[in-house]
């Protein structure tokens, strides 16, 4: 049997961790090839249903990268991001959802190195959960 | 008005409550002007009726029906499909049939629990022989079967086409008797409509807001002595209004009870639960001393509170199986 590849949708928000995934291409820095990249303006524009919805159409993990608290381009937009976090956080866990499976990160444009780590870390921390398996239609 | 030109109405039931079935008979003296234009051809819950009679009809025979109730059986499907083809137009009517309503929680567990749960764990029941119900049973006279129950509850338009929706656990007696002025005149709207208002419940609550919208703890409506004038979220009191489509004239809200969300999302929000997280995450703010999960612990049972009536409907529709 192969190795279980997983599917991760990261939402990257453009003014840092989009600039940082930049800079980690621009220097040459590899990262695995599960990751979905899906550009934000704001970490803050990712509402819940887009995480609910990544998950429902076959993720299976999903991370929001925004700027470090203090640093968002819109001011507040990634202070909603955390409250949201930790609620769905929550609302996973009931669902049945790993909470692993769903990670917030702040990275700075310059931390490219930073965003290949956490990538990595994702990847390795989804493979070791296995596959999501939603049975959305069950039946009997 | 002749008989022959009379409209046929059915009304049925499938994992529902009976409420939908009571509040048709509250419109009053409209159910006189219906009963002058339509006659009402199958409603197994207020007359004897049997799906033989569904089964001679000719296809789309009954004019309208009126469907109440979940999907979660086997017979339920069956009916539903049954009465697809047998009506013009199907209304999914109340909550259940929308979005689920109250039996579609039960998607947070399976068919085998719920079974368990029901028969053997209940407090309030007595079965010292364990007896279960069985698909099959051979009896003297022949052999009996009873439907087989699902673990997901499906929403009736997740089984067959839908024309329109008339939400509420159960829906007011005025949608319901616009949905029949509807019927009655033939002037209905645009299929696949939703008969309610199309914005937020808040639009239509008159609570004010009077700290800006902010939240620093939860509370049960109980725990508090409710301002009657204040918005109830700003009172730590959490409300479905933000996430829950107008139309009931926010009856619960009216009385100081929270929305708990009955009519379903409104237009333009595909999964109820989620828009209500993002309604709360924004508002919360927690005091001095306080972290957010702090505060979040205060929340009981966020699914249920989130998806109160349209967990079935949602985007994860239920809670992972494993298997
Ligand atoms: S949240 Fe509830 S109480 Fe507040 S305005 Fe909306 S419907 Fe009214
Ligand atoms: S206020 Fe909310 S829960 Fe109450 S009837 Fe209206 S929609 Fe339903
Ligand atoms: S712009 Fe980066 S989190 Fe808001």
């Amino acid at each position: 049997m192969s190795e279980f590849e997983p599917k991760i949708v990261a939402f990257l928000c453009n003014w840092c961790s989009y600039a940082a995934a930049d800079s980690a291409g621009t220097s040459r820095k590899a990262y695995p090839a599960n990751i979905r990249v899906i550009r934000v303006m704001c970490s803050g524009r990712v509402e819940p249903d887009f995480i609910l919805k990544a998950f429902k159409e076959g993720a299976d993990g999903v991370l929001i990268c925004g700027c470090h608290p203090g640093d968002c381009h819109y001011l507040e937009g990634n202070y909603k991001t955390e409250r949201r976090a930790a609620l769905l956080h929550t609302l996973l866990d009931q669902f049945g959802i790993e909470p692993e499976r769903f990670r917030l990160e702040w990275i700075s444009a310059s931390e490219g190195e930073r965003f290949v780590t956490v990538m990595a870390e994702m990847v390795e921390k989804i493979k070791s959960i296995g596959p999501m398996r939603l049975e959305l239609k069950a039946v009997n | 008005m002749s008989d022959k030109a009379k409209m046929k109405i059915g009304i049925y039931w499938a994992a529902s409550c009976g409420g939908c079935d009571v509040v048709t008979t509250h419109i009053n003296e409209k159910i006189l002007d219906l009963i002058e234009v339509a006659d009402i051809v199958f409603w197994p819950c207020a007359m004897d009726f049997k799906y033989d009679d569904l089964r001679q009809m000719a296809d789309g025979e009954m004019d309208v029906c009126l469907f109440n109730g979940a999907i979660r059986n086997s017979d339920h499907e069956e009916l539903a499909e049954l009465i697809r083809k047998k009506s013009k137009v199907l209304i999914a009517f109340g909550s259940c049939a929308c979005f689920g309503g109250i039996p579609g929680l039960s998607n947070v567990t399976t068919a085998e629990e719920s079974i368990r749960r029901a028969y053997l764990e209940e407090p309030t029941t007595l079965n010292p022989e364990k007896v279960l119900p069985r698909l099959e049973v051979r009896a003297p006279e022949g052999d009996l079967t009873l439907p087989r129950i699902w673990d997901t509850v499906h929403t009736l338009k997740q089984v067959v086409d839908v024309d329109y929706f008339v939400p509420g656990c159960p829906p007011t007696a005025e949608l319901t008797g616009s949905a029949v002025d509807a019927i009655i005149s033939g002037k209905l709207p645009p299929a696949g409509s939703v008969i309610a208002g199309n914005k937020a419940l808040c639009d239509e609550c008159d609570k004010v807001k009077k700290n800006e919208m902010r939240m620093i703890e939860f509370k049960a409506p109980w725990e508090t002595e409710i301002d009657p004038e204040q918005c109830l979220m700003e009172q730590g009191i959490v409300c479905s209004g933000p996430a829950t489509r107008s139309g009931c004239g926010a009856q619960c809200t009216k009385v100081n009870m929270p929305c708990r969300g009955c009519f379903g999302p409104p237009d333009g929000v595909e999964d109820q639960g989620a828009a209500l997280l993002g309604a709360i995450a924004s508002v919360v703010s927690p005091p001095a001393g306080k972290s957010i999960d702090d505060v979040f612990s205060g929340l009981r049972d966020p699914l249920g509170l989130f998806y109160r009536f349209s967990l079935a409907d949602s985007m994860l529709r239920r809670t992972k199986i494993s298997k």
